[in-house]
């Protein structure tokens, strides 16, 4: 449970990591929190010949508010975004999804960009960022959340492209989101996991996004056809959540067989859609 | 090998590591400091918590390179002078540690939590342990001597 050798190099900007990238190609890794990468280091999953560590890189800290929406820096350690007023007040549901991402020691030193690049299909981030219509900003371009994910922890990333920061739309009267997963354990990767905004205008539901993970090999939007122009009433929830049960094939695992994780994938998307529903009309002028 | 130079309870070390070298084994095995324990090795069981700039962080999860610069607190600088830290005597009292091999880690855990929120709610408590695994006392006398320093009801 040791890494394999590897070459270090601390970086002091954004470019001396982009250069260390474009030097060394597919051969390098970043770090950033380390939480997922250094597990995979112990245990010989991932054995980059260097490791470039972005943490010393100067102005990746910073939560901002920026043309209606939250910018959160790659570097943001996940429990300074939990305490941000910034995102308690205006990004409920990064608020909501953070006490979900690992634990109490490993917030500390995860990133808001490391659980964003590192693409884990079962990852609240990942998964809140889709549903909310937010977007990545890396030093190459900015892309939207829904198309940076491409499958289980691989995303539209070049070999020497980095995340800089991601963008959090700011909920406006008349919008809720929420998101809930279920893991057998506190704190464990959730074996279904689904996260849904509203826009709610004159009492019926206007634009909708329904991202489901855990289930999918990437955070996956469902078809919300449905839901527009209606109210979301006890048979919506029930309709929407067994549609979503039906479009996905979750592999088994340890913890649940195909089967279950459906149903539970449709119990939870019902929830998401209800509670996001009390907080659009709740918030309504 | 590169080098490194920290200070680790308020003393300050100067070494050279390989880079690959967990921030872990350099406590125990470098600096001799075996308070902290070494369980999963991979972030889950929190036995190796620690310190880094006042944030509880696993440290099997953290290179020693990284440490350079940092101010490190383990277990052993917890007491003070002698005397035991309150976290210490609350545990004592309320019987929360049985083979102590989880208990460093709960410590520096519950050092920072208390720190940052001097009052954290019974629940709040207990979020912070779901990232520690203990297998002998159970859990209940542990959120007590937390709860019991932190003056929650």
């Amino acid at each position: 449970m040791k890494p394999a050798p590897f070459t270090y190099v601390r970086a002091e900007s954004i470019e001396q990591a982009v250069d260390a990238l474009r030097a060394h190609g597919s051969e390098a890794k970043l770090l950033a929190g380390g939480q997922s990468l250094v597990p995979a280091l112990n245990m010989r999953l991932a054995r980059p010949t260097v490791l470039v560590d972005l943490n010393r890189v100067p102005g990746l800290d910073g939560i901002d508010e920026e043309n209606g929406a939250i910018r959160i820096g790659a570097l943001v350690r996940q429990s300074s975004a939990e305490r941000a007023r910034l995102v308690r007040e205006r990004c409920p549901l990064l608020a909501e999804s953070l006490p979900l991402v690992g634990h109490f020691a490993t917030r500390n030193r995860g990133t808001i960009g490391g659980s964003i690049a590192h693409a884990d299909a079962a990852a609240e981030l990942p998964l809140a960022l889709v549903a909310l219509g937010g977007s990545v900003i890396t030093t190459l371009r900015t892309m939207p959340a829904a198309d940076f994910f491409v499958g289980h922890f691989t995303t539209a990333l070049a070999d020497d492209e980095i995340v800089v920061a991601t963008m959090w739309p700011r909920p406006r009267p008349g919008e809720g989101s929420a998101l809930v997963e279920f893991a057998p354990r506190y704190g464990d990767f959730a074996l279904a996991s689904a996260a849904c905004f509203l826009r709610v205008e004159n009492g019926a539901v206007s634009e909708a996004r329904l991202a489901v993970g855990s289930v999918t090999d990437r955070p996956e939007l469902l078809d919300v056809e449905p839901l527009l122009g209606s109210t979301v009433d006890d048979d919506a929830v029930r309709s929407v959540g067994a549609s979503a049960a039906g479009a996905v094939d979750p592999p088994p695992n340890l913890h649940g067989t195909p089967q279950y994780r459906r149903a539970l994938l449709g119990t939870l998307v019902g929830r998401a859609l209800r509670r996001a529903w009390i907080r659009a009309t709740e918030a309504s002028p | 090998m590169t080098a490194l130079e920290l200070t680790v309870n308020g003393r300050t070390y100067r070494e050279e590591v390989q880079p690959r070298l967990l921030l872990s084994d350099f406590l125990r095995h470098r600096l001799g400091l075996s308070g902290t324990h070494v369980g999963c090795e991979h972030g889950v069981c929190g036995a190796c918590t620690i310190r880094l700039d006042g944030a509880a962080v696993r440290s099997c999860l953290l290179l020693a390179v990284q440490a350079d610069g940092c101010a490190i607190e383990t277990v052993e600088g917890l007491a003070a002078n002698g005397e035991l830290h309150p976290l210490q005597e609350a545990f004592r009292e309320h019987h929360a540690l049985q083979c102590g091999f989880c208990t460093s880690g709960i410590l520096m855990a519950a050092a920072d939590l208390l720190e940052q929120d001097r009052t954290p709610t019974r629940d709040e408590i207990v979020d912070m342990l779901s990232g520690h695994l203990c297998r002998c006392t159970g859990y209940e006398p542990i959120v007590d001597a937390i709860a019991q320093v932190a003056g929650t009801p």
